[in-house]
C-alpha cells in the first residue's frame, strides 16, 4: 500500500468528501493559498475555488458560530480553529452553542460541523501553542471528540467526522503531520468508539494518544529488551471511547498507565482511571498511573523536553507499577 | 396596496402584538402563583419590534432570537400552546421541555431559536446567512439581538464577516435601554448603537420601536438590500421592556417616570389609535380581537396544564443524533 503523510492523508480526506458533498465546505484562517499552517488544506482552493475554501478573519468564537449557523440550515462545514490554544475564544460557541443545541430544542435540530484544529507540544513553541486540552470537551456532553495518531487513522477518521451528524471535534497533533505511513486511496471511513490495540502486551496496559502513542511504541523496544511486554492500546476516539477494548486489556495484565502529554490533573487520563477502576477494579494488581505535564509548556528546548513526558517517563511509570522491572 | 389588504394585514399585526402582549402578563401571572418556575425574560413593550420586523418577511426566511425571545417567536408564528406547555416545562412543548423560556426554537417557521446567551446567536444567524449565500436559495436571516449583546466581541465579529462576505442578514438592535441593569446611556459612549455599522462599512438606520408600521418600514428597506444582493444593515429600534430583566428584578436602575414615558407610547395602543383614526377598523372590531386573543392565551395555558410532564427516559434522548 502506498505511503503517505499524515497531512496529505487529512488534505485527501477533505478532498474526497467535498467532491462528494457539494454541502461540504471550509472555512477558518489561512486554510486558501497559504493552505494550512501545516499543510492540511493546501491545493483546495485551487480545486473548490474561495468560497468553499472560506478564509476568515481572526475571530474564532463566530468562525464558529457561523459554522454551527450553516449546519443547523443544510450545510456541513468544517471549521477550523489553527491552534487548540485559541479553543478559549470559541468556548461559547462550541460549549454552549454547538454541544447543546440539538437537545435544548427537542432533537428538532441538529449540527452536523467538524471543528479541526490541532495541538500538542515538541515545536519549542511555548506555553500558547503547545497544549493538548481535549479534556475541555470531554467534559460537555453533546461534542464527539476524536484524536488519530497515525495517517491511515486521520483520513478515516475525519471522513466519518463529515459524515457524522453531530458536532465533532478533530484534533490532530502538530508533530505528526509529516509522519508517514500506509493509506489506502479512494473511499473508507473508520467507525467511532474502536480503539485499535497498537501492540500487544501481557504485563502492563498503556493508553495513549496521538503523539504519545509513538513514544509508547519506542518506550515498549526498550522494554521488551528486559523482557517486560507492555500492551498499548490507542483509543483514537475519547467521544465515545472503547471502554471495552481497554478493559478487557487491563483484567488481563492487571495494570494501567494512561501516558498523556496533556495537563495532569482532569486530563481524559483521570477519566480513564475513573471508567476502568470501575470496570475491572477486581483485575487491578497495582494503582492505575496517569502521568501528564504540570507546568504551562516553556519554549526553550531543554525545557520543553523537561516538562513533557518522555518514553523514558513511561519505563519510569511501568516500573512503578511492576516489579522486577528496571528503568535503564 | 388595496386599502382592504392592508386592513387585514393591520388586524394581524394588531392581533399579534396582543398575543405577545398577553401571553407575556400570562406569564408573569403564573410565576406570581408559582404555576411555573424557572427564568423568564418577558417582551411586553417591545411587541412592534418583533412583529413589525417579522412582518417584513418570508415564512421560509430564518430568524434568530434572544433569551427575550417569547415575542419574536409569537411573531413568527409560533403555535401558542406549545409555546405555553414548553414554559411549563411539559412533553408537548416546542423543545418538549427541554428548553424552557430561554430556548425555543420553531422550526418550522424559520425560527432558528432563542439563546440563554447575550449574543450567542449573532454568529449563528450570520452562519445561516452564509448558508442561505452558498446554496442561492434567496433567503434572508434576521437576528434579533439586544444592546447589551452589542458589546459582545460575536457583535462586531459577525457585523464584520457579514460585511465582507456581503451576507443577507438583518441584525435587529433592539435597544431597550437597558442590558440586564446596565444602562446602555453609561454603558455605550455613543447615544445609538446603529453607527456602529459604519465602522464595517455597512448601512444603518434607527427606527421608533414603539411604531409596528415603522419597524415593519425600515426592516423592509433592509431584507429587500440583503434579497437584492446588496448584504447587511443594522437597523436599530429604540423600544423599551415594561418588566424587569427577569421576574426577581426590582427595576432600582431605573426610574417610575421613565417607564410611565414608554407606557404612554405603548405601541398597542399608539396602533389601536391610529387604526381607530383613520377608520380602517371600529372600536367593536378591536375588541374582538382582544377577546379572541384573551381565549387562545387562555386555551394555550389549559393545554399546558393538562399536557404530561416528559418521562424521565426523555433525559438521555436527542444528546446525539
Amino acid at each position: 500500500m502506498r505511503e503517505i503523510t499524515f497531512w496529505q492523508a487529512i488534505n485527501e480526506a477533505l478532498r474526497e468528501e467535498m467532491e462528494r458533498d457539494p454541502a461540504v465546505f471550509l472555512i477558518g484562517e489561512d486554510i486558501g493559498v497559504y493552505g494550512g499552517a501545516y499543510g492540511a488544506t493546501r491545493g483546495l482552493i485551487e480545486r473548490f475555488g474561495p468560497e468553499r475554501v472560506r478564509d476568515t478573519p481572526i475571530s474564532e468564537n463566530s468562525i464558529v458560530g457561523v459554522a454551527v449557523g450553516a449546519a443547523m440550515t443544510n450545510m456541513r462545514p468544517v471549521a477550523e480553529i489553527m491552534y487548540v490554544d485559541f479553543l478559549g475564544l470559541a468556548m461559547d460557541q462550541i460549549a454552549n452553542q454547538a454541544a447543546k443545541i440539538r437537545y435544548m430544542f427537542g432533537g428538532k435540530a441538529s449540527v452536523p460541523m467538524v471543528l479541526r484544529t490541532e495541538g500538542g507540544a515538541g515545536r519549542t513553541l511555548g506555553a500558547h501553542h503547545s497544549q493538548s486540552l481535549e479534556a475541555w470537551l470531554l467534559h460537555v456532553p453533546g461534542i464527539k471528540v476524536v484524536m488519530p495518531a497515525t495517517p491511515y487513522d486521520a483520513k478515516g477518521l475525519l471522513k466519518s467526522a463529515i459524515r457524522d451528524d453531530n458536532p465533532v471535534v478533530f484534533i490532530e497533533h502538530k508533530m505528526l503531520y509529516r509522519v508517514k505511513g500506509p493509506v489506502p486511496s479512494g473511499d473508507y471511513a473508520i467507525p467511532f468508539g474502536q480503539a485499535v490495540i497498537r501492540r500487544s502486551g501481557r504485563h502492563v496496559t498503556v493508553v495513549a494518544l496521538a503523539a504519545m502513542v509513538h513514544k509508547a511504541m519506542v518506550a515498549s523496544e526498550k522494554l521488551a529488551t528486559q523482557g517486560i511486554d507492555i500492551e498499548v492500546i490507542d483509543p483514537r476516539t475519547l467521544v465515545p471511547f472503547d471502554l471495552e477494548t481497554v478493559a478487557e486489556s487491563v483484567k488481563k495484565t492487571g495494570r494501567l498507565v494512561v501516558f498523556q502529554e496533556s495537563s495532569l490533573c482532569c486530563g481524559f487520563g483521570s477519566e480513564i482511571a475513573r471508567v476502568v477502576g470501575e470496570a475491572a477494579f477486581d483485575y487491578l494488581e497495582a494503582p492505575i498511573k496517569v502521568i501528564g505535564t504540570t507546568v504551562p509548556l516553556p519554549s526553550s528546548p531543554v525545557l520543553e523536553a523537561a516538562a513533557l513526558p518522555s518514553e523514558q517517563t513511561l519505563i519510569d511509570a511501568v516500573c512503578e507499577v511492576l516489579e522486577g522491572c528496571s528503568r535503564r | 396596496m388595496y386599502r382592504a389588504e392592508e386592513a387585514a394585514l393591520y388586524a394581524d399585526y394588531y392581533r399579534n402584538m396582543l398575543r405577545i402582549r398577553y401571553f407575556e402578563d400570562k406569564v408573569m401571572e403564573l410565576l406570581a402563583q408559582n404555576l411555573i418556575d424557572g427564568a423568564t425574560h418577558l417582551y411586553a413593550g417591545e411587541e412592534a419590534v418583533a412583529v413589525g420586523a417579522c412582518a417584513a418577511i418570508n415564512q421560509n426566511d430564518y430568524i434568530t432570537s434572544t433569551h427575550r425571545g417569547h415575542g419574536h417567536c409569537i411573531a413568527k408564528g409560533a403555535n401558542l400552546r406549545e409555546m405555553m406547555a414548553e414554559v411549563f416545562g411539559k412533553a408537548t412543548g416546542y423543545c418538549k421541555g427541554k428548553g424552557g423560556s430561554m430556548h425555543i426554537a420553531d422550526f418550522d417557521q424559520g425560527n432558528l431559536g432563542a439563546n440563554g446567551i447575550v449574543g450567542g446567536s449573532l454568529s449563528i444567524a450570520t452562519g445561516a446567512g452564509l448558508s442561505v449565500a452558498m446554496r442561492g436559495s434567496k433567503q434572508v436571516v434576521l437576528c434579533f439581538f439586544g444592546d447589551g449583546a452589542s458589546n459582545r466581541g460575536c457583535f462586531h465579529e459577525s457585523l464584520n464577516m457579514a460585511a465582507i462576505w456581503k451576507l443577507p442578514v438583518v441584525y435587529v438592535c433592539e435597544n431597550n435601554l437597558y442590558a440586564m441593569s446596565g444602562p446602555a446611556k453609561t454603558m455605550i459612549p455613543t447615544p445609538d448603537i446603529a453607527p456602529r455599522a459604519a465602522a464595517y462599512n455597512l448601512p444603518w438606520e434607527i427606527v421608533d420601536g414603539m411604531d409596528v408600521l415603522a419597524v415593519r418600514e425600515a426592516i423592509r428597506r433592509a431584507v429587500d438590500r440583503a434579497r437584492g444582493g446588496g448584504g447587511s444593515t443594522l437597523v436599530e429600534c429604540k423600544t423599551y421592556r415594561y418588566y424587569g430583566h427577569s421576574r426577581s428584578d426590582p427595576r432600582v436602575y431605573r426610574t417610575r417616570e421613565e417607564e410611565n414615558y414608554w407606557r404612554a407610547r405603548d405601541p398597542i395602543k399608539l396602533f389601536r389609535e391610529k387604526l381607530l383614526s383613520e377608520h380602517l377598523f371600529a372600536d367593536a372590531q378591536l375588541d374582538d380581537i382582544e377577546a379572541s386573543v384573551q381565549a387562545e392565551i387562555e386555551d394555550a395555558v389549559q393545554f399546558a396544564i393538562n399536557s404530561p410532564l416528559p418521562a424521565d427516559d426523555q433525559l438521555y434522548e436527542d444528546l446525539f443524533v
